[in-house]
């Protein structure tokens, strides 16, 4: 896996530096560390997935607590980011709303991305699967998105939630929902690099001595079409938090005193001039987040492909 | 290299630094000094719902009916103070001035003299008797059904200018039809050939009937703007003061207020459910002023008594003579504790400042009709909750949570979307905390909740929750309808296509029996005894539980005189008396 993962086999450049003994992996890590934007980036996002994950043990407020004495409150010692209109606590609202956006964005996205990666291989690698498959995406970029999701959401809600529990029902009832119905234009650009790559002389050669399929995709295929699927998982997490903000603020989504970013954002949105730290936090925590992940991305994917990289 | 990925990136800050931007106080274009003239003598009217049609006959939308009445006129009206008023008729007719039969089963109106339509035809008693007729027609689907309840038929005066409306049984309060907005005046020449099927059919007359009032139509977009021009023929000399109003529909609360209050573009915008801290923030910036006028909204809870589990797939919260009981709300203690452990105090400076009081009836208003049996629910009491509670067995578990017999105090709330009613819940689920019941919040898309379809799990009708919120009112000034709402045939069920208003699914015989005496009272001291007894009976049974009397609330820009809020009939009934001062 390591050694077809940089495919310096066929590339002749990357042989004539490869005196040096690095791993690939270092190589990559190299390539990364030049991208100026994808350091600031994995910093950024590093320090927001660390306040998000350590923040509630080191400032304990209840999220949830309503004290109406001590609404609209402007920076305090007592309230870091001030209080919204009923007297919730603005910091411990944003950092428990991040533990959500975060875990529904990078669940979401792997469940489109195992989805799209799998369907687009099938689809580009295997003819007779091709036209079925294809078709099946095209319905489904078809579909109606939102009332698909009212109904989804009508029909199984009620089931999810007697088994689960209102909150972890309605988790996995979001990731299902917003991962089954992003994955189609990863599976069309992987189908399409497949069907690139698997006309390429290695796959051939694979081929000729008797590789068996599987193999052929899993040692051959996926290192190669690696950077697409890398652009669809950046940008599959920045839509997964956009998504679960709308499907929120239309009542579709968690209980509304849950604290996600998308709904902190929507309730603060009428209150801007009277304090705009309800707006201005939660909106830079997505802004933040989405740009890091990006960056991140691109830099990865300029990283890994070595036709870019030895430019 | 320039990658998609980095210009996504660059996209997602842009959109994130325009909502910021889009939410800011905005610079009005303003009129310029040219515009400054023709401006004093257009209104201009923004309603954050467009108007669809402009026959009040045809919809139910009060945007719809708002935007009527400055055309169609009803023969009386209702001012702010919910006193009615003659407006194409000579007087009130009483039963002692012989307009109403000894008999109470008819009622006789006759018309001012010398009134014309705005293209010059006479108002005949003829024109009135067609309006009637033109909405008893079973096959239209009359929105106005109500107000023509139990209507047998009409007879016209041999002068043309007295009507009589006949009914089927003694009716305690006739002045159900052609009094208030939603009941006035069509042309009969207009309308001649637009009767029953054909009703929804006539576009041209629908979207610019020709009525008595204060302006004709211009222009009509159906879902945008409606112009309309003064109507010359208007029987007051000199009114009304405005040669054009603009009467623009669309948008949401916030905008709209803003956009009176803020920037000036508009001179009126109506139906304002915004956080009191915002109104009041926008009012300071000096354009306009905010008015509210309390009528008979109440903002309730509607306690679900049938079981509401979802494993009871069909039977859900269906109604089976005493069967399917709610495992824990149909325990009268539980209610009650419930209701007691909410401050009210609290909500209202939450979420309605002077736009709500605190409320323990739901018939709150007229204040004639507003019992004082059941004050005492305006202070919260949270130890005699608890005490009730454990009295009634229910014992509080571990976990903070009452428990008997195995059920848990678990509720399902759910109500519409709009950031009010969104705290409203999170205060009433820490208040009941306190008394160790857990509750599970849910909001629901208006345009769903409130839309009726009955394949949806998520009407209020279908009330597949614990407890729900929302606001109920009754037209016009007399309860005698609202309070057959509570009856035993009002629940919604799969027999009536989920139509009905006793969403809590009470059944009440002794109640059921009630109702028509009130109904068919004339006494105006007796009816009100009857309708405050009525309402002590659902309110100290806990049937609903009253939490807001809410009011209707206004901007209107400083430049003009004359709007008074009037919840009790159409918002603009007194726009010929409108005038821009300054």
């Amino acid at each position: 896996m390591e050694d077809s993962l940089v495919v310096d086999d066929t590339n002749p450049r990357t042989l004539l530096h490869s005196g040096d003994p690095l791993s690939p992996w270092m190589i990559v890590w190299t390539a990364f560390r030049n991208h100026k934007g994808a350091l600031v980036g994995a910093g950024v996002f590093t320090v927001i997935v660390l306040a998000v994950l350590v923040g509630p043990f080191v400032y304990t407020v209840d999220p949830q607590h309503l004290d109406i004495t001590q609404k609209n409150l402007g920076v305090s010692f007592q309230h870091p980011l001030g209080t919204d209109n009923l007297g919730r606590d603005m910091l411990a609202q944003v950092l428990s709303g991040g533990l959500i956006a975060l875990s529904v964005g990078f669940t979401a996205m792997v469940l489109s991305l195992v989805v799209g990666t799998a369907i687009g291989v099938l689809a580009g690698y295997f003819r007779y699967f091709d036209g079925p498959l294809m078709r099946l995406t095209d319905l489904f970029l078809a579909l109606p998105l939102l009332p698909l999701l009212l109904v989804i959401i009508m029909l199984f809600r009620d089931t999810l939630r007697a088994a689960f529990g209102p909150e972890a029902g309605i988790f996995m009832l979001i990731v299902f929902v917003i991962g089954i119905t992003s994955w189609m234009q990863t599976a069309r650009i992987v189908r399409g690099e497949t069907l690139a790559i698997k006309e390429r002389e290695f796959v051939r050669a694979a081929q000729s001595v008797g590789t068996p399929q599987l193999s052929i995709v899993i040692r051959h295929i996926l290192p190669n079409i690696l950077s697409p699927i890398m652009v669809s998982a950046t940008l599959g997490i920045a839509n997964a938090i956009i998504t679960e903000s709308t499907l929120s603020f239309l009542g579709l989504g968690f209980p509304p005193d849950f604290p996600t970013w998308g709904r902190l954002l929507y309730d603060g949105a009428n209150f801007i001039t009277i304090t705009p730290a309800r707006v201005i936090w939660p909106g830079l925590a997505i802004s933040l987040t989405v740009l890091s992940v990006n960056f991140m991305g691109d830099a990865l994917r300029d990283a890994i492909d070595p036709r870019v990289r030895t430019q | 290299m320039k990658s998609p990925l980095t210009r996504f990136g660059w996209v997602a800050v842009a959109s994130t630094v325009l909502v910021v931007a889009g939410c800011g106080p905005s610079e009005g274009t303003g009129s310029d000094g040219s515009a400054q003239q023709e401006g004093d003598k257009t209104l201009k009217i923004l309603y954050w719902q467009a108007p669809s049609t402009l026959n009040p006959y045809l919809s139910g939308g009060t945007k719809d009916i708002d935007a009527a009445s400055l055309v169609l006129e009803p023969l009386a009206q209702y001012n702010e103070r919910a006193e009615m008023l003659p407006l194409l008729a000579e007087e009130i007719p009483t039963l002692k001035n012989g307009g109403i039969a000894e008999d109470l089963r008819s009622i006789t109106w006759k018309l001012k003299p010398g009134i014309e339509f705005s293209d010059g035809t006479p108002l005949t008693a003829e024109h009135v008797e067609f309006t009637g007729n033109y909405c008893l027609n079973p096959q239209m689907g009359c929105n106005s059904a109500a107000s023509f309840e139990h209507v047998e038929g009409f007879e016209v005066g041999e002068d043309s200018l007295t009507i009589t409306v006949k009914f089927s049984e003694p009716k305690g309060f006739p002045y159900g039809p052609f009094v208030g907005s939603t009941a006035p005046i069509l042309n009969k020449y207009q309308f001649e050939n637009c009767t029953g099927l054909r009703a929804q059919e006539c576009s041209e007359q629908n979207f610019a009937p020709i009525g008595t009032g204060p302006f004709t139509v211009a222009n009509f977009r159906a879902k945008d703007v409606i112009t309309y021009r003064r109507n010359e023929n208007f029987r007051h000399e000199g009114k009304p003061f405005f040669d054009r109003v603009i009467f623009k529909g669309g948008g949401e609360a916030a905008s709209a207020a803003r956009a009176v209050l803020e920037t000036g573009e508009f001179d009126y915008a109506w139906n304002l459910q915004i956080e009191p801290e915002i109104l009041a923030q926008m009012e300071r910036a000096g354009k306009g002023r905010v008015r509210a006028g309390f009528g008979s909204q109440v903002e309730r809870l509607i306690v679900n008594l049938t079981n509401d589990d979802p494993a009871l797939k069909d039977e859900r919260s269906l109604y089976k003579g005493g069967e399917n009981a709610h495992p824990f709300l149909s325990d009268h203690s539980v209610r009650k504790a419930l209701s007691i452990a909410i401050d009210r105090n609290v909500l209202v400076e939450a979420g309605y400042g002077l736009a709500g009081k605190p409320s323990c009836n739901l018939i709150p208003a007229p204040s004639y009709y507003a019992s004082e049996a059941n004050e005492s629910c305006k202070v919260q009491q949270i130890d005699e909750a608890n005490r009730i509670l454990d009295e009634a067995g229910w014992l509080m578990g571990e976990d903070g949570v009452r428990v008997k017999n195995g059920v848990r105090l678990s509720i399902l709330y759910q109500t519409s979307t709009n950031s009010v009613r969104q705290g409203t819940q999170a205060l009433i689920k820490q208040m009941w905390q306190r008394i160790g019941v857990e509750t599970e919040l849910r909001n629901v898309d208006g345009a769903v909740f409130f839309g009726s379809d009955p394949a949806s799990p998520d009407t209020f009708q279908k009330c597949f929750a614990d407890i729900q919120m929302y606001t109920n009112n009754f037209v016009g000034t007399d309860p005698g309808a609202y309070v057959a709402g509570w009856t035993c045939k009002e629940i919604p069920g799969p027999d009536n296509q989920w139509v009905g208003t006793n969403d809590s699914r009470a059944c009440d015989p002794e109640y059921d029996a009630k109702v028509p005496i009130m109904q068919q009272e004339a006494n105006r001291e007796e009816r009100i005894r009857l309708a405050k007894e009525l309402n002590d009976y659902v309110v100290q049974d806990y049937w609903e539980i009253p939490l807001i009397h809410r009011a209707t609330t206004s901007a209107i820009a400083n430049s003009v005189q004359g709007p008074t809020v009037n919840p009790w009939d159409a918002e603009l009934w007194n726009i010929a008396d409108w005038i821009r001062t300054e």
